[in-house]
């Protein structure tokens, strides 16, 4: 196919809700590009439009009252966006695969897990009964369920929500997905589980040879797993690079702000922590500007006035601000001020 | 008997908490119910000082029993054994009356935001209550002391009269906050109060909680998974696993030198956000899920899970003893003499009795 090791490109993406407080515009011009075989992180708080975006991806959004308004996305040379949803239901599970945050909800209670990870191989591959029984068997032995054999006759509640998790990893691998979309995979664990399903996702990545989004709030998270991140903001890319820039030299004055406010236990603690002032935006009612203008330290006259430029700073790096080349050059003398420490 | 010293604002001694699950009686033969009696032991036998003025964090896994120890002190769950000392008084066994009175100096901040405020009731009517209740101010003060404590936990005082749904995860989080600081308490519990915010809210409230603690002379219980949070808040740390503290010590060296396997294992698995230190560190993870306090492992709680475990780990259980100055840990393979257990993997030593 025509793609250049592309698997995934999304152009320009808009998806809008209608609502009785007016157009909320969750996703306003998305773009980016995803390689086989590379995982993207997408940073955001909750509303910034991290989640829509990959449900416009699955073609997943309620409509009415969502739509997606504008854009491209191309997965492996389709158009997602002008396939009928009998088409996308073929993808959809198949070559496109989603965990989501929360494993209780997205199981089904009444169903045995066995019933639940037969049924996509039967319906995408054609398995037979027995087929699928063996090779749902397999997946659950592959994500690390030990028993598998017997604890595949269980019931979701049976599970803890770790081992839930692998059951909805298997259940996403089953069709070897050539993409693969994690939606805050491990937010509902504890931390030794969390290390646990991340270093899954890791190894069944470079088995399976499989592309990842992994949606997060945790730049931790993200820090260790992908190639490179978009952080998002009010439905707009905020910054875009790869990993190791983004979190030494950050051009955008909320990566920064985000990126000193969390604490962190491999440095000093005591001192007051960074916090940025005010609340995520309302979406249904943004300011011409910038939408972070009002919580930004460093706003001036135009950033109120204005809707910022997305600069590029790098070849693959680039942010949304007016200010965005002062910013990473601060971002650069800091990085070699500690350097010289 | 222990007393609370002059030092010690809280101090429990060998508290805990079992909820019956029944089973084990004739009728459960006949039904077909379980042969023998199941005791969840959410907290089993916690012996813990707080200090005055301190912030003491507690760590764990989600069904460790964190949460419980933090209701049981305040006896919001009533601890089935043990004693809860807070100015001479034994919390544990005082009347429901008497509790009441003392719910004055010892107040709570919940997890959820959502959930622990009426949404029926006003901001003014929700942080006032505990005002109203305990009679602490006749009614046309009340608005005023609201609006200043709006004020103090950063509200604007014009919201008083909304409600709970026109605010945000931080903002409803802050209305707790303030719901708790209405009657001055001393010692406040608060049990995961950032978990469910965003991350430049999490710094926002963590800062709040600070500067009051600061202004107010307040001892906090912090209770988290987030060990970057309780690091950051912490004077010291205690780290439970399946209903016992394991680990206690000042927070930097619970972090810079712990000393049980678990602790190492916790800390190794918090993400770092930087992908140097993360490229770098390597990670200890821990196989298997928390094993079920129903049926808790015979000897060492942890032994199922621990790299280190020997046999005597399963039949001997360790206690709490001070393996370091000030630091103490919960292992029958290290001890004061030899407190780290890598080296005494090395030097082939089993166990040393802690």
């Amino acid at each position: 196919m025509e793609t250049n090791g592309t698997i995934l490109s999304v152009k320009d993406l808009k998806t809008y809700f209608q609502t009785e407080d007016g157009v909320v515009k969750a996703v306003d011009g998305i773009s980016f590009e995803l390689k086989k075989g590379e995982t993207i992180g997408i940073v955001g708080e909750s509303g910034s439009g991290k989640s829509v975006t990959n449900l416009s991806i699955m073609r997943l959004i309620p409509e009415p009252p969502g739509k997606i308004v504008n854009g491209d996305i191309i997965f492996n040379g389709i158009d997602i966006c002008k396939l009928s949803i009998e088409d996308v239901r073929k993808i959809r599970g198949k070559r496109i695969a989603m965990i989501f945050q929360d494993p209780m909800t997205s199981l089904n209670p009444f169903l045995k897990i066995s019933t639940q990870l037969m049924e996509v191989t039967q319906l995408h591959l054609g398995h037979t009964k027995e087929q699928a029984y063996q090779h749902a068997i397999k997946m659950l032995k592959t994500v690390g369920i030990p028993d598998a054999e017997s604890r595949i006759n269980g019931y979701p509640h049976e599970f803890s929500g770790g081992m839930r998790q692998r059951v909805m990893i298997a259940m996403a691998l089953s069709c070897q997905p050539e993409l693969l979309i994690a939606d805050e995979p491990t937010t509902a664990l504890d931390v030794t589980i969390q290390a646990q399903i991340l270093e899954l996702i890791k190894n069944l990545k470079a088995e399976f040879g499989a592309s990842v989004i992994l949606i997060t709030h945790d730049l931790g998270v993200v820090a260790g797993m992908s190639e490179k991140i978009i952080v998002m903001y009010a439905g707009k890319v905020f910054e875009t690079a790869p990993t190791a820039e983004l979190f030494a030299t950050p051009a955008n004055p909320y990566t920064k702000g985000l990126l000193k406010s969390v604490p962190d236990p491999a440095h000093e603690a005591g001192t007051e922590l960074y916090q940025i002032p005010g609340l995520p935006p309302d979406v249904a009612h943004l300011p011409p500007g910038c939408p972070f203008a009002e919580r930004c330290e460093r706003v001036r006259e135009i950033c109120v006035q204005e809707f910022p430029p997305f600069v590029q700073i790098n070849e693959n790096h680039y942010s949304l601000c007016h200010f965005a080349k002062e910013v990473y050059a601060e971002s650069v003398a800091e990085r070699e001020n500690k350097n010289e420490r | 008997m222990a007393e609370t010293n002059g030092n010690n604002l809280i101090s429990l001694q060998n508290l805990k908490v079992h909820f019956d699950l029944g089973g084990g009686g004739i009728l459960d033969k006949i039904t077909g119910g379980s042969k023998v009696r199941r005791v969840v032991k959410a907290v089993d036998g916690v012996s813990l000082d707080i200090k005055k003025g301190e912030t003491l964090g507690l760590v764990g896994e989600s069904g460790c029993g964190k949460s419980t120890l933090g209701k049981a002190i305040l006896r919001l769950t009533e601890p089935t054994d043990g004693q809860v000392f807070y100015q001479g008084k034994d919390l544990a066994h005082l009347s429901q009356n008497q509790m009441r009175e003392e719910r004055k100096n010892l107040q709570m901040i919940f997890q959820d935001p959502y959930a622990s405020l009426n949404p029926r009731m006003t901001v003014g009517q929700i942080i006032g209550e505990p005002i109203r209740t305990f009679s602490l101010e006749n009614g046309g003060n009340v608005e005023e002391i609201v609006k200043d404590l709006m004020e103090t936990v950063g509200m604007s005082r014009r919201f008083i009269k909304r409600y709970p749904h026109e605010f945000s995860g931080g903002q409803r989080q802050r209305i707790g906050i303030a719901r708790a600081l209405a009657v001055e308490p001393e010692f406040i519990v608060a049990d995961e109060p950032i978990s469910a915010l965003d991350v430049s809210i999490q710094a926002q409230i963590m800062n709040l909680m600070e500067k009051l603690q600061a202004e107010k002379h307040l001892t906090y219980l912090f209770i988290s998974h987030d060990l970057r949070a309780v690091r950051h808040l912490s004077d010291r740390v205690a780290v439970m696993y399946l209903g016992k503290i394991v680990e206690l010590a000042d927070g930097k060296e619970v972090y810079s030198d712990p000393l049980m396997p678990y602790t190492k294992a916790l800390i190794s698995a918090v993400p770092v956000p930087d992908p140097e230190i993360e490229a770098k560190r390597t990670r200890i993870i821990l196989t298997g899920d928390v094993p079920s306090p129903i049926n808790p492992p015979a000897g060492c709680n942890f032994h199922t899970r621990c790299p280190y475990a020997i046999e005597d780990c399963k039949r001997q259980e360790p206690q709490l003893a001070e393996t370091k100055p000030n630091h103490f840990a919960a292992c029958i393979r290290i001890n004061s003499e030899f407190p780290y257990i890598e080296e005494n993997e090395k030097n082939g030593l089993g166990a040393v009795g802690n």
